[in-house]
């Protein structure tokens, strides 16, 4: 799947798209599919959002979860600073492996 | 302390309100972030991987009580409570809103503070000696020369775009605290022959990907032409520096590529030039800086009797103190490194307290390291115990500098979006590893440094052991290398073999250092024995 991420203009929080607005919390992430770029070009013209980019994810069985380390570690938060992790309990050693029940849903597949 | 007249306040003012109405013309939109990206950089303030992250310039690492409060108190009313030290002498908050910036800026600049050219393609914050002033070692006070530089390169209109970002370190010591071999331009003072000061000069010096040892171009240029020759070096940098590509743009390169010998003619020739244009400074320029680098006023026939009855006061005393020139005092080293700790992180109240630690017992002054501690320079040795005292309560007492466990890590992926892999988790687990202090005194002066990227920000080319993480197939992976130095004998690390993981560096440098420990001869640091046997030992320790 694919999901959109940013960063909040006037605070820098990082934040994901949840089909309507944005949000702290990487699990009400949206596959956005092919609409990414779009939705990021309107959204950043609007200030919702700032330096917008769609990533690589894998729908677990907790919600989307990023493929890539760095976004991991965006979404739990530092790793070194429990008290500032706003997720420390997402796995940000671990590459998503695809949830078995959803590995061979076509939308899935037709997403990655 | 060198206070600002009336220009430098002026010009830093302005910079405050234009700053304040960039912010706020991003804020409505009117500025695309494209164009705004430059302007916030030019003023120290870089996106990261959770916030904002505004970078402070602490000028050749020195600063005073009230200084030193502001930024205790701008962690804890814009930060979440924390300060960071950095390798170049200056303070970054991870945790801050563009929102707040200009309010930031304009409480920074009260206190004579700013975050100018601590990003971008310019001249950048001056480094220098931490002991400077103080210590038993020196030729002379480097910071009023420090403090020149940092004036003329202020917004210096020529050298605003700059083929790449420009790091100038001044000693005044025989011994190199401030790694001057691996500046853009290092400044080492001396005198000649005749008793005359002047500077010896190095040029392309550097880490980041391609790491280079700087080339002594002058070995004695007058002091009274310092300025003039610096500019000669930046003009000739600044007209042939690679713009064609940001991996060769940095001046190493250059002289790389040209030979230092080649630069150094070209400088000459263009030094016969600059200098006709009255561009040093008259006497009496210098002589208003250097007055306000004066000496404190040192008491006389203080006490030099320290009660060691206490083992923990002893070995810090040994540790983390260092000769001081003025009989009955001592520079003392604040660590900023506790086991488990983030190395560099001091909380807003720490931050406090050795403000005013320094305003009780050293004359009002503060230096940062550029190995992330804090040095109180000027203290009696009969306050040690008092202030020994006050940082065990504080949990600043660590008596590890210079050890292994005293380690500089960048903030690596935890914090910095260009990381591979993050480097403190590391720092942190090798301070656990080796927490016994017997265990760390064994051992002696051992230099780990991390880097969580190439850009070796973590000076990890420069360790007697260096780490840098790299991305392996999308997993963190630890690259150690052996026999780096950024002292006197500075020297560049060599990569020992295959990676690790992070559990496995940590094991890898355990493994090393008790390799050390078997066939040290007498006196030998770990960088002396491994210069003296060579890898194989260690590799076979290590690899099996
Ligand atoms: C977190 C944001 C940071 C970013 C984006 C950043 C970026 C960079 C880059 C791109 C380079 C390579 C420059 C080149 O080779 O041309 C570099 C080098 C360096 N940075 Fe950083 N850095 C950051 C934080 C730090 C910190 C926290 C420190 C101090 C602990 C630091 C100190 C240095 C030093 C000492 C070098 C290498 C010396 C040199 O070759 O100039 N940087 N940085
Ligand atoms: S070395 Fe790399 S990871 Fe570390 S602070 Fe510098 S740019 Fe970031």
């Amino acid at each position: 799947m694919k999901i959109l991420t940013g960063q909040n203009l006037a605070s820098g929080d990082v934040v994901w798209w949840t089909g309507s607005g944005w949000s702290l919390h990487l699990f009400d992430a949206v596959d956005v599919g092919e609409t990414g770029a779009a939705i990021a070009a309107t959204e950043e013209k609007a200030l919702r959002v700032n330096v917008p980019y769609v990533i690589d994810a894998v729908q677990t069985a907790d919600g989307p979860m990023p493929a890539h380390i760095k976004d991991r570690i965006r979404a739990a938060g530092p790793t070194v600073h429990p008290a500032f992790a706003i997720h420390p309990e997402i796995p940000i050693l671990k590459t998503p492996a695809r949830h078995q029940s959803n590995a061979d849903a076509p939308s899935e597949v037709k997403a990655n | 302390m060198y206070r600002y007249d009336t220009y430098d306040q002026a010009l830093v003012d302005a910079r405050v309100a234009d700053f304040g109405d960039q912010v706020a013309r991003r804020l409505s939109g009117e500025m695309s972030e494209d164009q705004f990206k430059p302007l916030r950089l030019m003023n120290g303030l870089y996106l990261q991987l959770h916030a904002y992250m505004l970078r402070v310039a602490i000028p050749y690492g020195t600063l005073d009580s009230r200084q030193m409060r502001m930024l205790g108190s701008i962690a804890r009313d814009y930060d979440r409570g924390y300060g960071h030290f950095t390798t170049r002498q200056n303070l970054q908050f991870n945790w801050i809103k563009l929102e707040d910036t200009p309010e930031i800026l304009a409480r920074l600049a009260t206190v004579e503070m700013h975050a100018i050219q601590t990003s971008g393609n310019c001249i950048r914050n001056i480094s220098s000696d931490q002991y400077a002033g103080a210590a038993a070692d020196e030729v002379g006070d480097p910071r009023p020369w420090a403090e020149l530089l940092r004036q003329w390169s202020s917004f210096h209109p020529e050298f605003s775009y700059l083929p790449r970002k420009f790091k100038i370190a001044v000693i005044g010591a025989e011994q190199d605290r401030a790694a001057i071999q691996l500046h853009d331009i290092g400044l080492q003072m001396r005198r000649d022959d005749a008793g005359e000061l002047g500077f010896r000069v190095l040029v392309g010096g550097g880490m980041g990907r391609t790491p280079m040892i700087g080339s002594v171009i002058r070995d004695f240029i007058p002091a009274a032409d310092l300025l003039s020759y610096v500019e000669a070096c930046l003009r000739v940098y600044n007209r042939y520096g690679r713009r064609d590509n940001i991996y060769k743009a940095r001046i190493k390169i250059l002289v790389h590529e040209l030979g230092a010998p080649e630069y150094a003619r070209q400088v000459e020739e263009e030094w016969a030039h600059v200098k006709t244009l009255g561009l040093d400074p008259p006497q009496a320029e210098y002589d208003r800086i250097a007055a306000q680098f004066a000496p404190p006023a040192f008491a006389e026939g203080l006490p030099t009797e320290i009660d060691r009855s206490d083992a923990g006061f002893a070995h810090w005393v040994d540790q983390n103190t260092a000769a001081h020139k003025a009989a009955g005092y001592a520079i003392v080293t604040v660590s900023l490194k506790p086991t488990g700790g983030i190395p560099g992180d001091a909380t807003a109240d720490q931050i406090d307290l050795i403000a005013d630690l320094a305003e009780r017992y050293s004359f009002d002054e503060i230096r940062i390291t550029h190995s992330q501690n804090v040095v109180l320079p000027h203290v009696q040795q009969q306050d040690l115990r008092a202030i020994w005292d006050a940082l065990v309560a504080a949990g600043l007492a660590t008596a590890n500098l210079d050890l292994v466990t005293d380690i500089i890590a960048c903030p690596g992926l935890d914090y910095c979006s260009l990381a591979n892999a993050r480097s403190i988790p590391v720092a942190q687990k090798i301070t656990e590893r080796f927490a016994d202090p017997d265990r760390q005194r064994d051992i002696g002066e051992l230099k780990l440094k991390i880097s969580g990227c190439i850009n070796a920000c973590g000076h990890h080319h420069a360790g007697h052991i260096g780490i840098l993480g790299v991305d392996r197939k999308g997993e963190e992976n630890y690259q150690l290398s052996f026999g780096g130095s950024a002292a006197e004998d500075t020297s560049i690390a060599k990569i020992i073999g295959p990676g690790f993981s992070e559990d496995g560096v940590v094991d890898a440098v355990e493994k090393a250092v008790e390799t050390y420990r078997g066939l040290r001869e007498p006196g030998e640091r770990f960088l002396d024995t491994y210069r003296r046997v060579g890898l194989q030992p260690f590799k076979a320790a290590i690899y099996g």
